[in-house]
């Protein structure tokens, strides 16, 4: 068994792991890092519920090497929450909305969310659809999940314009 | 006695509230009480829980569909640096043991069929768990498992109905020497009697659906350890105290030597109403002298390895008169139950008796067969049986509708379930209907009758279609089952309280509505009830758990019992501190006052800490109560669907879709309407693309993960719209009916009369993928 030591950035700490080469990214955050808001759905890229951002894009984590991170920016749900607890506007959006049912995608759902809000133009709802397809979510039928991704990104946009 | 003038003028000045008016909190569109946790990360998991130290376990699955394990050759195995223990079929207790979440019976012979063993040595499907390994890290199981070398006497897989029933010489299970798990018939009035009418116009059809799965997100998952004598078993389950039951018999051990604790969990949808990964796990731990083992599914393991849905097969022969009344129907259904028992006959009765319910005109007969078959265990998923009857009936309706050119509602209209109807063999009684209005919003919504009309004539290699299909449900499963359901209310000194369930929340917002019901009949403000979502059996109260669209109906009676009675207690102490009778007194926004009156006397919160420290008389103001529930009702719905076909390259696209259901008084619009959404996501995919394929010389499943499985992603979804007709149901707790499973019902058959309608083609069999459009579009000569 290898080990290696990366650096990377989680949630805007530097951070250094020690880690076996053949493990993944959601392995280490799961694990030694201790950021349980990642799934584990299926291992292989398919569920999209261990998506976290890496240097600002959405990334299935179960499928990226750990060592991979070395030099990277990584943020997960748990840095979306504001600093003082508070929910973000898309962590509320999703509560409002009913966007949340049994919960194990959300933490996905959000990440890979945030792409999108932070758009400079607004998306119709088949773009946000399209953009979320690669994360599966059996309860809700996606319908609250694409109005909180609406919601939340004709808000910011809204908000940009004021200035 | 007051004469009718004089009545009409005391209402008028004082109205008469109804129960429904009365409510202040059920019935609003409140958020979650877990959406917080839930999108912060905060909310555990059972593979959050998994403390570090845990040993890993994983299960050696047969490579044969059929046969028996004459050995194993485990020297290389043991070899690997990390194996903890290696245990076999022929290591496990010898005890069968059943796996169904049903509550158990103590009647012998309506029990649960004990078929399988923690490890089996006689193979029933490809995939049968026949041995595990336990290590300290998932790669040192994973490669010994890699290396146990395993001996097989083979049979040939029985994977289809005909072939099980062909073949007994050596049957699945020796029990069982006809493959057959069970059958039975029933006949309401005469039906050879019935068909003798002049003039009756008779439609045959044959129907079928296809096996598919859960796919809740998270996999099987469970953790087992041993504390205080008793093993512990951590698990994602829908049915904590079942599987307590279930762990018991399998291991030979007293039901109070076992503790299951079950935290959120990640989807269920009727796979976790079963004992998967517990058993085993519990038995692991014991090997290894109590020291913490986890046993986690992969997604393939959970695709293939735990439960799916029936495959049906129906035959409906149906008599009407020129009017459209039904005056004879027959149904025979034959349902695949794979290698195990698991709900074993149950469903495919649910499915022959909502025949009989859905339409309860004229003489009716229904018989049924479960066959074991070497394939993938067919247990519970939304909505037990009826998916599959409603795609056949349903679609035979407006078989029937194009034979006779009789309007498809119409015939609908004329033999439906009515008010007032009781099922003669269930006693199930329709206490509230919005059945009529349901279908008369759908209609509307998408000017049903006149697309219908304008669709039925179209050329072209692109076409338009809708359809549309109606259910009924039942809100929980009295009287096939117990139905009992247990709350704990426990005062805090501020006045707020917990609140206890023994049913539990899986993601259909139980938690939720329990905490609306529970602050409604307290008097309590939302804020102030503290629900603990996770379950554990050694301090819950006792329900069965999450399913059959049970538990705002049963576990909601519980609630509001177990609150009157807290309620009560609290008001007794109120009354001391005041020195008023308790019977004049009231809470309201979590404040004692008098009875129809609003200034506040003292807050519950003063009445709390009084009765925890009062140096007089110190109380545990406390209430637990049982509902055991015998009445039933029936919730329904609608789907209308529009569709276009694109005839050259056999797709469909959803144009539109509405599902309008009366679920009686809706607790929580905002819940309600996600539940909604998420049956028609799955019904669409029912309808349209999911279905399990099986390799038909070996019986392995053959798209076992999430890309060769086609679910619904975000793109394949339509929008989705929900409405809802809302009678009080005088049965349920605060009016309220089944909600959970029913919506998924009725989207696939509604897919398949618009397909009829936009192109003339009848397709028996769902899902109405383009592999099976291109053969029917062929045999119609449209390509």
């Amino acid at each position: 068994m290898t080990k290696k030591s990366i650096k990377c950035r989680v949630n805007g700490v530097n951070r250094e792991y020690f880690v076996d080469v053949r493990s993944s990214l959601m392995d280490l955050l799961r694990g030694p890092a201790g950021l349980d808001s990642i799934k584990h759905g299926c291992d292989v890229g398919e569920c999209g519920a261990c998506t976290v951002l890496i240097n600002g894009r959405p990334f299935n984590s179960c499928i990226y090497l750990a060592v991979w991170a070395e030099g990277k920016e990584i943020v997960t749900l748990e840095g979306v929450t504001n600093p003082d607890g508070s929910l973000s506007d898309i962590q509320q959006a999703f509560v409002d909305e009913g966007a949340v049912q049994c919960g194990i995608c959300t933490p996905g759902f959000i990440m890979a969310s945030i792409p999108i809000i932070n758009q400079e133009t607004p998306s119709t709802r088949e773009e946000i659809r399209r953009q979320i397809s690669g994360n599966l979510c059996r309860c809700t039928g996606y319908q609250k999940i694409v109005d909180a991704i609406e919601k939340t990104q004709k808000k910011r946009i809204a908000e940009k314009k004021k200035g | 006695m007051l004469s009718e003038p004089n009545q009409t003028k005391l209402t008028q000045k004082m109205p008469i509230l109804t129960l429904e008016e009365m409510m202040s909190i059920v019935g609003r569109s409140l958020n979650r009480v877990d959406a917080s946790d839930k999108v912060t990360g905060k909310a555990k998991y059972t593979g959050d829980l998994v403390t570090p130290n845990t040993l890993v376990a994983k299960v050696l699955h047969s490579t044969i569909a059929n046969g028996v394990v004459k050995s194993f050759n485990l020297d290389e195995a043991w070899k690997v640096a990390g194996v903890v223990d290696i245990v076999t079929c022929f290591d496990v207790p010898d005890i069968a043991f059943p796996t169904a979440g049903h509550p158990w019976s103590t009647v012998e012979a309506y029990q649960d069929i004990a078929d399988r063993k923690l490890l089996n040595t006689r193979v029933r499907l490809y995939g049968d768990d026949i041995a595990a390994v336990i290590a300290e890290t998932e790669i040192a199981a994973q490669r010994a498992l890699k290396k146990i070398e395993v001996t097989y006497e083979e049979y040939k897989p029985l994977l289809t109905i005909e072939e099980a029933l062909a073949n007994t010489e050596i049957p699945i299970h020796d029990e069982f020497p006809t493959n057959i798990v069970k059958s039975h018939k029933y006949e309401i009035g005469n039906f050879e009697e019935a068909i003798k009418a002049p003039n009756l116009i008779k439609v045959e059809g044959e129907y079928e659906t296809p096996i598919v799965k859960h796919c809740h997100i998270e996999p099987a998952i469970s953790f087992a350890y041993e504390e205080a004598g008793k093993i512990v078993v951590v698990s994602s389950t829908q049915i904590p105290h079942i599987v307590r039951r279930v762990c018991s018999q399998a291991l030979g051990l007293p039901i109070g030597k076992i503790r299951i604790i079950k935290p959120y969990i990640g989807g269920g949808f009727g796979n976790r109403q079963d004992a998967l990964t517990e058993p085993l796990n519990a038995y692991l731990t014991t090997r290894v002298r109590g020291r913490p083992v986890k046993l986690e599914y992969t997604r393939e393991e959970t695709f293939a390895f735990t439960r799916v849905r029936h495959a049906m097969h129906f035959k409906i022969t149906s008599y009407l008169n020129r009017e459209g009344d039904f005056v004879a129907r027959s149904v025979k259904a034959y349902s695949n139950q794979g290698g195990y028992a698991s709900h074993a006959h149950a469903l495919v009765a649910n499915a022959i008796n909502a025949f009989r319910m859905m339409y309860p005109v004229g003489a009716i007969k229904g018989e049924a067969y479960t066959v074991y078959t070497n394939l993938a265990t067919a247990g519970a998923m939304r909505a037990y049986g009826i998916p599959q009857i409603s795609f056949a009936l349903e679609s035979h309706i407006d078989d029937i509708a194009k034979v006779t050119g009789l309007d498809p509602i119409a015939i609908r209209k004329r033999n439906m379930m009515k008010l007032g109807y009781v099922d003669p063999i269930t006693t199930i009684t329709c206490h509230s209907t919005g059945l009529e209005e349901c279908i008369e919003r759908g209609e509307k919504y998408l000017n049903y009758s006149e697309k219908r009309e304008k669709y039925s004539k179209q050329s072209g290699a692109i076409r338009r279609g809708v359809g549309m299909s109606i259910f009924c449900y039942k809100s929980c499963v009295y009287p096939i089952n117990l139905e009992t359901s247990a709350c704990r209310l426990v005062l805090n000194q501020d006045g707020s309280a917990q609140l206890q369930m023994g049913a539990t929340e899986i993601g259909q917002g139980a938690d939720t509505v329990f905490t609306m019901m529970a602050a409604e009949t307290l008097g309590f403000t939302i804020d102030k009830i503290h629900l603990i979502s996770r379950q554990d059996t050694d301090v819950t109260p006792y329900d069965s758990g999450a399913y059959g669209s049970r538990q705002t109906y049963v576990g909601g009676m519980s609630v509001k019992k177990t609150a009157e009675k807290f309620k009560a207690e609290i008001l007794k102490f109120a009354g001391k501190l005041l020195k008023r009778d308790p019977w004049d007194l009231d809470i309201v926004e979590n404040q004692v006052v008098r009875k129809n009156k609003k200034e506040p006397l003292i807050s519950v919160a003063d009445v709390a800490i009084e009765a925890c420290y009062s140096l007089k008389e110190s109380i545990h103001i406390a209430a637990e109560e049982t509902h055991h529930c015998s009445d039933n009702t029936y919730a329904f719905g609608v789907c209308f669907v529009e569709i276009e076909v694109d005839i050259p390259l056999c797709q469909i696209k959803v144009v539109d879709i509405i599902n309008v259901h009366d679920s009686g008084k809706i607790i929580n619009l905002q819940t309600a309407t996600g539940q909604v959404h998420g049956g028609m996501s799955m019904g669409l995919g029912y309808g349209l693309t999911e279905y399990l394929k099986f390799d038909p010389k070996t019986g392995r499943m053959l798209n076992d993960n999430l890309l060769d499985y086609k679910l619904m992603t975000a793109i394949d979804t339509p929008e989705l719209h929900a409405d809802f007709v809302m009678p009080y149901d005088p049965t349920g707790p605060y009016g309220n009916k089944a909600l959970g499973e029913p919506p998924t019902i009725p989207v696939a058959p509604a897919l398949r009369n618009a397909l009829l309608n936009a192109t003339g083609v009848a397709v028996n069999s769902n899902p109405l993928n383009p592999q099976k459009l291109f053969y029917a579009f062929k045999e119609a000569n449209l390509i």
